[in-house]
C-alpha cells in the first residue's frame, strides 16, 4: 500500500530519543503477518496439526509402536493375515491387523511412513543443492552458461520423473550387482528423485536471481570489489529463498508419492526396509483375496500424509506471494 | 457553484494492529475551468483524495466520513454500479505512468473508440471521428494515421497525451490527474502541462492535480491545497500560498526546493520533517580513522581524466560480426575532474550519464577510449590487486534507497562488509567502532546498526548508503541522482550531509542529476549530455548565466518558473 509509509517524523523521533526494548526472536514471530495468516486459515491449523502428528509418529515409530515388524524374533507367521480390530478373527494386538508375514500393519505403517520421509526429505535437500546452485550460476553468469544449464534442464524435463528414476535405478544395478540392493536402494532412490527434482528449483532461482543482480545492492557490492561468488552467496542468496522454500514443501509431497511410486514398481525401497510404497505393493497381491487392509491402510496414510503437507505448501506460496495478499 | 465540493473527507485503512487515517478532516472544491493543486510529500495522503473522489480505494481502505459532491449531487454513497457510470463519463483520470496506463495489445483507436461508445450513444464511425479529433486536439499530428498504431509506438510524451484524450473523450465535467508528469523528462512535462492547461480553459473542466512537486503547482494551478499527515495543512490561491505562506510547514516545505536562480551554500535547515538531522556526536576528522593519512599517490592535474570514452550495448547479438546491431549509449565523451570539487553531469533519461559512472566504477568495461584515475588507466587493468586498490578509492551512491541495501543484512553488516574485505581494521572491535561512528557521522545514531533496512525511511537509507560508501574511505564519490527518490525536504537534509561530508574529507564528486536546480547548488562544474554526447562543460554560474550550446538553453528555459517560490524563499531564508 502506497499510504503507510515510514516517512513519519513522529516515529523517527521515538526512535531515536527513547531506546524501545527489542521484542525477542519468539514474540517478534508470534506477532509477524506470516503467523497471523497462518492463524486466520482453518485449513492450515488443521493441515500443520496433522503434519506435525504424522511426523511424530514416524520419527518417535521405534518408541511407540506396539510391535517392532523388523525383529524377526518377534513376528511369527501364524499371525499372519489377521484383519482390524472390528471384524472377526480380529487380535487385540495388531489393532489394523497384519500382513502375509505377520507383521504388526500399524507398526510397519509407522516404520514406513519414517522411511519415506527421510528418503523425501533428503531428495528434497539435495534436489534443491543442485537446484539452488545451478540456479544461481545460470542466473548470474548468463550468456553461454546460462544457455548450457537451462538447456539440459529443458532435457531433462522432457523425461518424466519416474523414468529417469528407473534409468539411475537401472544403471545402479548395472554397476552394483543385484547383491547390494539393500544397502543402495536408499541412496539410489535419493540421487534419483534429486535428479528429477532440480529443474524446478534451478529455473525459479535463476529467474529471481536475474531479477536480484539488476538491483543496486549487488551493484554497490561489486563496487566495492566482492568477487563473484561471495556475492552470490551472501547477498542474492538470502534475497531468493522464500519461493525455494515453496517449492520444497509441494516437493517434498511429490517426493513421497514418486518414491511410493517407485517403491510399488519395484526399483524402489526393498521388502526389507518397507517404505509405504513398499507396503502397498506387498498388499497388492493379497487386494483380490479378501485381505484388503495390508494395502489400503498404509495407502490412507500416504494420502493422509501427503495431502497435509501440501495443504501447507499451498498456503505457504500464498503467505509468501504477496500479489495475493 | 463548483463542479467538485469536498466536505471534511475522511479516509481510514484498518488494520490488523491500528486504523491507519490516511485522510482526515479535508475540505476543498473546484470550479469549471479552474486547476487544483493538491501537493504533500509521501504519505501525505493526496492520492488517497483522489482515489476517494472516483471510488478507487484500496482494499480495505473506506471513506468514514465527510462528503463528495459533483455538481450538487452526492457521489460518496452511490452503489458501485452508478459510480462506475461516473467513471470516465464524468470524471476523467490521468495516471503517472503512460507505459501502464494503457492497454499494450489494442491500438489507440479501439481504447478510444471502446472508452466513447460506453459513454456517449454514437455510433462507430462517429465515435471514431471523435476519437480522431481528440487526438488532434491533444496535439498529435496526423491523427487519423496514428490512432492506428499501438501505444509502443508512440514515445513517452504522446503516450501521456494519449492518456489525456483518453480522460476526455466522454466530455467529462472533472478531470483528475495524479502526478501526471512525474515519469517523464521536463521538456516533455513543460508540453504536457501546457497542454493540460490549455485543455481545461477550453473545455470548462474542472481539474485536481496531485502532485509533489512544486515546480508544477507554481505553473498551471488556480488554486492550492497542502497536505501533510493527511490534514490539509494550507488552502487558497497559488499566488497567496506560494507567495506568503502561513503555514509553517508549507514555508519549510518552499524552501527546501532547490532555487535554480541563486546557488546558496546550505540548504535552509527545515523543521517539520523526520529527525535525523545532525550527528549525535561530534568526531575530531583529523584524528579519526576516516580521516587518517590516507595511503593515495598525490596527484598533479585532475584527478579523473575521461578521454574519447565510448560505450556500445549489443542489441542483436549474432555469431556474424556484420549482422549484430548496436545501441551506443555513450559517443565520445572527454571531461576532466579536478581533485575536490563536485563535477555535475545533467541530461535527460537515456542520455548515458548513470552509464559514464558505471564506466568509471567498472561496472560496465568501456568499448572504447581512456578513463585516467590519478596515473593509473582503468580500462587496462588487469591485476585483481589493482583493480582493488581501485575500487577502494573510488564508491558509488545509488539511486533507489530501497534497492541499493540488501535486505536480509543488518545495517551494521551492510557497513562493515567494505571494511572487512578490504582489511582497512585491524580488529572485529575496531571494526564495530568504525561502522558506529559511521553510522552517527551520518546522523543516524549507533544503534541503527542492529537493524534492517526495511525499518528506514528512503532518506534514512540513503544515509546508510552514504555510510557504506564512505567506509571504504574513497577519495572519489559518484552520487548517480541520490535524491531523485525522495521527498524535497529529505532531499535537502541529503544534500546537506554531501556537501558536509565533502568539506571534510576533502572528497572529490561526480554528481548526476536530471535536476538542474540541484546541479546548481551541488556542484562547481557541470557537462550536459543528450543521446550519449557531451554538449557542454562550464562553470557553474557560467553555464546558467551564459549558456553556449542550444540544448543548454532548450534545457534552462524550461526549468519550471519558480518565480513565486523564489519570493518566498528569500521571505524565510
Amino acid at each position: 500500500m502506497p499510504f503507510i509509509t515510514n516517512e513519519d517524523p513522529k516515529s523517527a523521533v521515538q526512535d531515536s530519543a527513547a531506546p524501545v526494548k527489542e521484542p525477542g526472536r519468539m514474540a517478534r514471530f508470534l506477532d509477524s503477518d506470516l503467523f497471523h495468516s497462518f492463524l486466520k486459515s482453518k485449513v492450515t491449523v488443521v493441515a500443520a496439526t496433522g503434519t506435525a502428528i504424522l511426523f511424530l509418529l514416524a520419527f518417535l515409530a521405534p518408541w511407540i509402536a506396539p510391535h517392532n515388524p523388523f525383529d524377526l524374533a518377534s513376528i511369527s507367521i501364524m499371525d499372519a493375515r489377521v484383519p482390524p480390530f472390528w471384524m472377526e478373527y480380529a487380535d487385540p494386538r495388531f489393532l489394523l491387523g497384519t500382513d502375509d508375514q505377520g507383521r504388526d500393519m500399524l507398526s510397519a505403517i509407522f516404520y514406513g511412513m519414517r522411511i519415506s520421509l527421510i528418503v523425501g526429505f533428503c531428495s528434497v535437500v539435495a534436489a534443491a543443492f543442485i537446484g539452488i546452485s545451478l540456479g544461481l550460476v545460470a542466473g548470474y553468469m548468463g550468456g553461454r552458461v546460462d544457455a548450457i544449464i537451462m538447456r539440459i534442464a529443458d532435457v531433462q524435463l522432457t523425461f518424466p520423473a519416474i523414468l529417469i528414476a528407473l534409468l539411475i535405478d537401472g544403471i545402479a544395478h548395472g554397476i552394483f550387482g543385484a547383491i547390494d540392493r539393500e544397502v543402495f536402494a536408499f541412496y539410489i532412490l535419493i540421487v534419483s528423485l534429486a535428479l528429477s527434482f532440480w529443474v524446478q528449483y534451478a529455473r525459479t532461482v535463476r529467474g529471481s536471481t536475474m531479477v536480484e543482480k539488476n538491483k543496486e545492492y549487488v551493484q554497490a557490492a561489486r563496487v566495492i570489489g566482492i568477487p563473484s561468488v561471495i556475492i552470490m552467496v551472501r547477498h542474492i542468496l538470502p534475497n531468493v529463498t522464500g519461493p525455494v522454500l515453496v517449492i520444497a514443501t509441494i516437493n517434498l509431497a511429490l517426493a513421497i508419492v514418486t518414491e511410493a511410486t517407485l517403491s510399488f514398481l519395484g526399483v524402489g525401497m526393498p521388502p526389507t526396509q518397507p517404505s509405504l510404497g513398499t507396503l502397498i505393493a506387498i498388499g497388492n497381491d493379497f487386494l483380490y483375496s479378501g485381505e484388503w487392509w495390508i494395502a489400503i491402510f498404509p495407502g490412507l496414510a500416504l494420502a493422509l500424509l501427503v495431502l497435509n503437507v501440501n495443504l501447507l505448501g499451498d498456503w505457504l506460496r500464498d503467505a509468501l506471494n504477496p500479489k495475493l495478499r | 457553484m463548483s463542479v467538485l465540493d469536498i466536505k471534511d473527507l475522511r479516509v481510514e485503512f484498518p488494520g490488523r494492529k491500528s486504523v491507519f487515517v490516511a485522510v482526515d478532516d479535508v475540505t476543498l472544491s473546484v470550479d469549471a475551468g479552474k486547476v487544483l493543486g493538491v501537493v504533500g510529500e509521501s504519505g501525505a495522503g493526496k492520492s488517497t483524495v483522489g482515489n476517494a473522489v472516483i471510488g478507487l480505494l484500496q482494499e480495505p481502505g473506506h471513506i468514514a466520513g465527510g462528503e463528495v459532491y459533483l455538481h450538487g449531487k452526492r457521489i460518496d454513497q452511490l452503489p458501485y454500479k452508478e459510480k462506475r457510470r461516473l467513471r470516465g463519463r464524468k470524471i476523467g483520470m490521468i495516471f503517472q505512468d503512460p507505459l501502464t496506463s494503457l492497454d499494450p495489445l489494442q491500438t489507440v483507436e479501439s481504447q478510444l473508440v471502446e472508452t466513447i461508445r460506453t459513454h456517449l450513444p454514437l455510433s462507430r464511425s462517429q465515435a471514431r471521428q471523435r476519437a480522431i479529433d481528440l487526438i488532434e486536439a491533444v496535439g498529435i499530428p496526423d491523427a487519423s494515421e496514428r490512432i492506428k498504431q499501438y501505444p509502443h509506438q508512440f514515445s513517452g510524451g504522446m503516450r501521456q497525451r494519449v492518456v489525456i484524450a483518453l480522460a476526455l473523450c466522454a466530455e467529462p465535467e472533472l478531470v483528475i490527474a495524479d502526478e501526471p508528469t512525474t515519469a517523464l523528462d521536463v521538456s516533455i512535462q513543460a508540453q504536457i502541462l501546457e497542454l493540460m492547461k490549455e485543455l481545461c480553459r477550453e473545455r470548462n473542466v474542472a481539474m485536481l492535480v496531485i502532485t509533489h512537486d512544486m515546480g508544477v503547482i507554481a505553473d498551471i494551478t488556480d488554486h492550492v491545497a497542502v497536505m501533510y499527515h493527511g490534514e490539509l495543512v494550507e488552502y487558497g490561491e497559488t499566488i497567496q500560498v506560494l507567495g506568503a505562506p502561513e503555514h509553517p510547514y508549507t514555508q519549510s516545505l518552499i524552501s527546501a526546493v532547490p532555487r535554480p536562480d541563486i546557488k546558496v551554500e546550505r540548504f535552509p535547515v527545515v523543521n517539520y520533517i523526520e529527525k535525523a538531522g545532525t550527528p549525535q556526536k561530534q568526531i575530531d576528522i583529523a584524528t579519526h580513522w576516516l580521516g587518517k593519512a590516507r595511503d593515495y599517490e598525490k596527484v598533479t592535474g585532475p584527478l579523473v581524466q575521461i578521454k574519447d570514452l565510448d560505450m556500445q550495448f549489443e542489441t542483436r547479438g549474432s555469431i556474424f560480426p556484420s549482422k549484430r546491431k548496436y545501441f551506443k549509449a555513450v559517443k565520445k565523451v572527454s571531461f576532466d575532474i579536478n581533485e575536490g570539487e563536485t563535477f555535475g553531469l545533467v541530461g535527460e533519461s537515456g542520455s548515458g550519464k548513470s552509464t559514464i559512472a558505471r564506466l568509471i566504477t567498472g561496472l560496465y568495461q568501456p568499448t572504447g577510449g581512456s578513463i585516467l584515475f590519478g596515473k593509473t588507466e582503468l580500462t587496462s587493468l588487469k591485476n585483481r590487486k589493482d583493480v582493488l586498490a581501485m575500487r577502494r578509492q573510488m564508491q558509488m551512491i545509488f539511486q533507489d534507497p530501497y534497492s541499493s541495501l540488501n535486505a536480509r543484512m543488518r545495517v551494521s553488516d551492510i557497513i562493515a562488509e567494505p571494511i572487512k574485505f578490504h582489511r582497512l581494521a585491524s580488529s572485529n572491535a575496531e571494526v564495530r567502532q568504525i561502522v558506529d561512528d559511521l553510522l552517527d557521522h551520518v546522523g543516524l545514531g549507533a544503534a541503527a546498526g542492529k537493524k534492517f533496512p526495511h525499518e528506514f525511511s528512503g532518506g534514512q537509507r540513503q544515509r546508510i548508503s552514504i555510510a557504506r560508501a564512505l567506509a571504504t574511505r574513497p577519495r572519489f564519490l559518484i552520487c548517480d541522482e541520490p535524491t531523485s527518490a525522495l521527498d524535497v525536504s529529505i532531499q535537502a537534509q541529503i544534500l546537506n550531509l554531501l556537501k558536509d561530508l565533502q568539506q571534510e574529507l576533502g572528497l572529490t564528486m561526480l554528481f548526476i542529476s536530471h535536476d538542474l536546480a540541484v546541479i546548481r547548488q551541488m556542484c562547481n562544474r557541470i557537462g550536459v549530455m543528450r543521446h550519449g554526447e557531451l554538449c557542454e562543460v562550464a562553470d557553474c554560474d557560467q553555464l546558467f548565466e551564459a549558456p553556449q550550446h542550444p540544448y543548454t538553453r532548450e534545457l534552462l528555459n524550461l526549468m519550471p518558473s519558480l518565480e513565486l517560490l523564489s519570493r518566498a524563499n528569500l521571505a524565510t531564508a
